[in-house]
């Protein structure tokens, strides 16, 4: 090709059609090769440390939580989620796992909430104390990550009023809530802003009636604005944190943030 | 335009892969007459062949991260149809709604004569802008599935929640038959015709013979 540019003999066009096709094919197969490249790179990139989070491709994470600080800026705290009338409600609700609940020994009058404030005092809360708080109630169509959803039907004391009647609210003003089960074996860290949010109640009654054991008795959380994974069965100890308190499912994989 | 189709074939796959991972968790869709389940999405030969159980997860990690890729590659398309004046040639006129019917004949081999064209014939005309609206309403009902508390008024625009995820999970299985129409179509077209969507150009035989842009 160059000789001819040389002599500058003007190309034929079988040339001209030669040269054009070599070109658009050579990037067309070098930016393939390289797409390729590039998602075998991904798929194979190596797993994340477990820390608080876990089990995730490491730049797939990076994005995860490039992807949840980007929403965090552009998304209004206090969007409430649709209500329902109670008619509409599941009567059978489901039941999706029974993680942190299997502790033989548990014992449901035994049972006390355990809040660790940033001041290092411990509130030993009995389900009474709870329920003398006023009650809030909540229809709401709750959403898991696996894709199912149903209108559910729930009743307890919103968080903020809780926060407010125990005299957290120097706790409450740290980044993360975390969440325990009894048995410390299913836990869960909520941004302060969706701990915080008026929809964000500790239930202890389903369809007007105590909560069953399936569903997390005597105390649970229910927090709207994520899904399932976050609605905690059978709280055993709060706490607060500036950092990410441990998360059962962001170690397995999943988005810290998980907020809908 | 190449650029974006060929940008959009990898990505498009990705997504879909992904969304099976995240489908395969809450695996209820079937097709249902009179109590009939005709097919049911999807079988479990399906899952097996293509490694889909247990990687929720995984999937949802891949699908919010090249969502973002989706997105950009569809408004560049549009935004390039747009500036260069293509949609012209794109974009379905009052004609090609009966024409269409009349090139589907045609390569059927029922009609003898396909209407005229000019880059575009009437069928594709529809269908290369339906896909485009298609993928947009991939986008919205994924939005709509995605933060159905903050944008609640994309959910409720795409029916609910659940009916948002029926929508979306209905959009991909009209990209997959797309597809196959498409390369049967692609094949047929010739090796010409290839050629062009990756260098951009015809080799037109005649008088003129120059390379065409």
């Amino acid at each position: 090709m160059k000789k001819i540019k040389k002599l500058k003999k003007p190309l034929t066009v079988e040339q001209k059609i030669a040269r054009r096709n070599l070109i658009s094919f050579g990037t067309f197969f070098a930016l393939g090769g390289a797409a390729f490249g590039g998602w075998k790179w991904l798929l194979n990139s190596p797993a994340e440390q477990t820390g608080v989070t876990g089990r995730a491709h490491k730049p797939l994470r990076r994005a995860l939580n490039q992807t949840e600080l980007l929403f965090r800026r552009i998304f209004s705290d206090d969007h409430l989620v649709r209500t329902y009338p109670k008619s509409r409600a599941a009567q059978r609700v489901r039941e999706n796992s029974h993680i942190g609940m299997r502790d033989p020994g548990f014992c449901v009058e035994d049972w006390r909430l355990v809040v660790t404030g940033v001041d290092g005092k411990q509130l030993q809360l009995s389900i009474d104390d709870i329920r003398a708080l006023p009650k809030t109630e909540i229809v709401y169509d709750f959403k898991c990550v696996e894709g199912w959803d149903q209108i559910q039907h729930w009743a307890g004391v919103r968080m903020v009023d809780f926060i407010r009647h125990f005299q957290l609210e120097e706790s409450a003003q740290k980044k993360y809530m975390g969440l325990e089960t009894p048995d410390g074996k299913y836990y869960v860290g909520v941004d302060r802003e969706s701990a915080l949010h008026p929809q964000t109640i500790l239930a202890y009654e389903m369809n007007d009636r105590p909560l069953t054991d399936g569903h997390g008795a005597p105390l649970r959380l229910i927090i709207p604005v994520k899904y399932g994974i976050k609605n905690l069965k059978r709280i055993g100890t709060m706490s607060f944190s500036d950092t990410r308190p441990r998360d059962y499912w962001a170690e397995q994989g999943y988005d810290y943030y998980s907020g809908l | 335009m190449r650029w974006t189709h060929w940008v959009n074939f990898p990505i498009l796959a990705i997504m879909i892969w992904s969304g099976l991972l995240i489908y395969w968790a809450n695996d209820v869709y079937t097709v249902t007459v009179f109590g009939h389940t005709f097919v049911k999405f999807f079988p479990d030969w399906f899952y097996k062949t293509l490694h889909i159980p247990s990687r929720l997860a995984e999937g949802m990690a891949f699908h919010f991260l090249f969502m973002w890729f989706f997105a950009l590659n569809g408004f560049f398309y549009v935004l390039y149809t747009i500036l260069s004046g293509e949609w012209r040639l794109l974009v379905p006129n009052r004609h090609s709604f009966k024409e269409a019917w009349l090139v589907v004949l045609h390569d059927l081999h029922i009609r003898r004569m396909a209407p005229p064209q000019k880059k575009y014939n009437a069928a594709q005309r529809i269908a290369y802008t339906a896909i485009i609206v298609m993928g947009f309403g991939s986008l919205v009902t994924g939005l709509a599935i995605y933060k159905p508390v903050q944008l609640y008024w994309l959910a409720w625009l795409c029916g609910g929640y659940s009916f948002a995820r029926i929508l979306h999970f209905l959009l991909t299985i009209g990209y997959v038959l797309f597809f196959i129409v498409h390369v049967v179509q692609v094949i047929l077209a010739g090796w010409n015709n290839f050629r062009s969507v990756i260098s951009g150009f015809e080799v037109v035989e005649g008088e003129e013979g120059a390379p065409k842009k």
